[in-house]
């Protein structure tokens, strides 16, 4: 395994290292799956009765999820300021960062635990309509990529990091460039997410 | 590349939790020609049925069907019928032709010592085998496995037992084919050797490149499908539910709204392009055979290159031509004709590259050629026949019927198997250092070719007829089918015979991987990077020296040339 080139320098003619082409690629992966979703929803909102959509739409908490808005773009700039730190060889500094960006994603988490419970609450579930369904179903799966984010943001605050550190910095670096490149399209489906279920 | 040293690994290490592209690659051929021979058995158990309809199946009946006394029940025949189409499509052709070729062929034909991220490739291959291990598993369920069609269309499928194991089951199955294609790509990208220019890549590498962006970008929307699916089975959400639904004499409880055109827009989406995925590395696998034993070059690589990448594009945009039944509007059926038919056109460049790469050229009679060259016609009569189906007005007539089925297997059966088969031939001595049977690889190809064109031709006859391919007892209740119904016993006899003729197959692997290790390095005096590594590749480097490259794939008979063929990374 020793001899796969590029896995940090990048490759002259393509301009790419390893680990950036598979991240965008593994995006592009992404975005065709919520992409069928949202287009499930579009279908759904075609199909369904005049006004259906409307009305369970606004059973929704606006104020709670604009506020989980703001949690996820602090988070997307804490996670950038940690990997310039790192390039700036400043590692206390990068732990700090790194660690806001997970508590604002466990924020985002905590408060979607009371969205969703609130909603149990008042009766209503994924089978209470199709609106509620996809409702449900496109912020869950949401909520995997967050906490699937978030184990991987949690390895590298965790003493991990201390050793790769000492070990080789760029390639620590490189770690935190592309995991904050899948922090970034996570937050940014939440960015398409808001006002598609909660504003429209 | 260096020789470095590796660490000595034990057994679990080196064979069964590998990182090593190789053994992966063996790891993934191996699964899947052992589940290629279970969906194989799953068909010869309802051609049994088809032909001889309400009576004891032979052998496997009392022991499968003891409830009925050795007799299939219909709810029987759609388990078969739907796990057949799975395991053939997603846990057969399509792991073999990517995962093995693949896996194994591509860092090898661009000089790289292994893909890009060794351990999501590992993790590729589990995620298959764990998706393999749950398909399986559900046939011993309480519920069994499930009913509703490869394309289990809802709402049936929300109803009918088994339906969830299979869910879970392509979600890992999805998992795996979108790491083990990322993977594939960020290689080709990244990894080739200096001096591997873009239009110096071997074809089956655009081929598997296309392959794998066609996997990358249209299994998500399946598995999105998949997740709506399994929340309506589950919680009770109604996705593909229309308002008002009745099931089994009462009117299902659920919100109602949703629309089952949705699955299958969004299971079409996926879909379409996945006969591609299936076809294009065994165009990829012919081409190579081809150019290798004509002695010349590839007739039209450029042209052959654009003409894959226009039809991966394409490909997206044809799949509702699947769904000209469903009532979904003329607007949209004349959108999807027109695309179906301009994506005839690369797939008929295709062929004639291939078909004018042969003219001129002194070929060589081998077993792959063999299975090369039967390919063309068998992929040329699938492909011509589909036509048809392509036009909406046609398709009215034939979607429902055995023509479709007849269609699609010559595309797969006789056309990608045929290819498979032939790269299995071609790349053994790679792959062991030891070289296969002439004789026994006749004697497998021979009887192949003849059984196949058996059982599928019929089904065009049968077809034409009208005779409904969804029935239990072969279409025995219909009078106007009843002058085709003797092709059945036909076909069923075919089947069995065919599975016969895979025996010499499968006697030369065992007998060949006995046989004597020569490790000669290029047999077939081929030109490309595969063939200047060791026989087989060293673990972990696969080549022993530095590899450059300075010619182009397929430079055969250059005139002027001492040998017949130049090696692209002769000097």
């Amino acid at each position: 395994m020793s001899n796969i080139q590029y896995i940090l320098e990048e490759r002259p003619d393509t301009g790419l290292n390893n680990s950036k082409l598979g991240i965008w690629i593994f995006i592009a992966s992404e975005i065709m799956l919520f992409g069928g979703l949202f287009s499930a929803y579009v279908f759904l909102r075609l199909a369904a009765p005049e006004g259906d959509f409307d009305y369970w739409g606004s059973k929704l908490n606006v104020p709670m999820a604009t506020f989980n808005t703001l949690l996820l773009i602090t988070s997307s700039v804490t996670m950038v300021m940690s990997w310039a730190s790192l390039k700036m060889q400043k590692f206390d500094k990068y732990k700090i960062y790194l660690g806001i960006t997970i508590l604002c994603g466990i924020g985002f988490l905590a408060v979607k635990y009371f969205e969703y419970t609130g909603k149990f609450h008042h009766g209503i579930y994924p089978s209470s309509s199709t609106f509620m369904g996809i409702y449900f179903t496109l912020t869950g799966l949401h909520v995997i990529h967050i906490i699937g984010g978030l184990l991987v943001l949690g390895y590298f605050w965790s003493s991990q990091a201390d050793s790769m550190w000492k070990e080789n910095q760029e390639l620590l670096a490189n770690r935190i460039e592309i995991t904050g490149l899948y922090w970034h399209f996570v937050d940014l489906v939440w960015i398409f997410l808001f006002p598609l279920l909660y504003l429209l | 590349m260096s020789n470095d040293t590796h660490h000595d690994e034990n057994f679990i290490q080196k064979y069964i939790f590998s990182v090593d592209h190789k053994t992966i690659g063996l790891q993934y051929g191996i699964t899947s020609l052992a589940f290629l021979l279970f969906g194989f058995i799953l068909m010869m158990i309802m051609r049994y049925q088809l032909a001889y309809p309400e009576q004891v199946i032979p052998i496997v009946g009392n022991w499968l069907f003891s409830e009925s006394g050795g007799v299939m029940l219909p709810e029987n025949y759609n388990t078969l019928g739907a796990m057949h189409g799975t395991i053939m499509i997603f846990l057969g052709v399509v792991p073999l032709a990517v995962g093995a070729f693949g896996n194994y062929l591509v860092p090898l034909q661009i000089g790289a010592p292994d893909m890009a991220f060794p351990k999501l490739n590992a993790a590729s291959y589990w995620s298959y085998f764990v998706g393999g291990v749950i398909m399986i598993a559900s046939f011993f369920t309480p519920e069994g496995a499930a009913r509703s069609g490869w394309t289990s269309y809802p709402p049936l499928s929300i109803f009918e037992s088994g339906q969830t194991m299979w869910l879970l089951s392509m979600i890992f199955l999805i998992t795996s084919s979108l790491l083990g294609s990322m993977n594939i790509i960020v290689t080709i990208v990244q990894l080739r050797a200096p001096g591997l220019t873009w239009f110096r890549l071997p074809f089956f590498i655009w081929a598997q490149l296309v392959t794998s962006f066609l996997l990358v970008l249209a299994f998500p929307p399946l598995e999105s499908a998949a997740i709506l699916q399994l929340m309506d089975r589950l919680a009770g959400t109604s996705f593909f539910l229309p308002s008002g639904l009745v099931y089994a004499g009462s009117t299902v409880d659920a919100y109602g709204s949703g629309s089952p055109l949705l699955w299958q827009h969004l299971f079409w989406f996926l879909a379409h392009p996945e006969v591609y995925v299936l076809i294009l590395p065994a165009i990829g696998i012919v081409g190579e055979i081809i150019a290798n034993n004509t002695r010349k070059p590839l007739w039209g690589y450029k042209s052959l290159i654009y003409a894959i990448s226009f039809l991966g594009f394409m490909s997206f945009i044809v799949w509702a031509h699947h769904m000209f039944l469903t009532g979904m509007g003329q607007s949209m059926s004349a959108f999807f004709q027109l695309t179906t038919m301009i994506i005839s056109i690369p797939s008929v460049v295709v062929l004639t590259a291939f078909f004018l790469s042969l003219w001129g050229g002194s070929i060589r009679f081998n077993t792959p050629m063999l299975f090369a060259l039967s390919f063309l016609p068998m992929f040329g009569i699938g492909g011509l026949t589909g036509l048809p189906l392509g036009v909406a007005a046609s398709d009215i007539f034939l979607h429902d019927t055995y023509y479709v089925i007849g269609h699609f297997h010559y595309v797969v059966a006789p056309g990608t198997l045929f290819a498979l088969f032939a790269g299995i031939y071609y790349w053994f001595p790679k792959i062991t250092g030891k070289s296969m049977n002439e004789t026994l690889g006749k004697l497998h190809f021979w009887p192949s070719f003849i059984f196949m064109n058996g059982i599928f031709m019929p089904m065009f006859i049968q077809g034409l007829a009208g005779l409904s391919r969804r029935m239990y007892d072969g279409g025995q209740q219909y009078a106007h089918a009843s002058d085709v119904l003797q092709w059945n016993e036909f076909m069923t006899i075919s089947a069995f015979c065919l599975g016969a003729s895979q025996i010499p197959f499968i006697l030369n692997l065992i007998l060949s991987l006995n046989g004597k290790h020569t490790g000669e390095r290029n047999p077939w005096n081929s030109t490309t990077i595969e063939w200047a590594a060791p026989s087989p590749p060293l673990p972990h480097v696969n080549f022993d020296s530095d590899i450059e490259v300075n010619h182009g794939p397929y430079e055969y008979s250059v005139p002027g040339k001492e040998n017949d063929y130049t090696p692209q990374t002769s000097s």
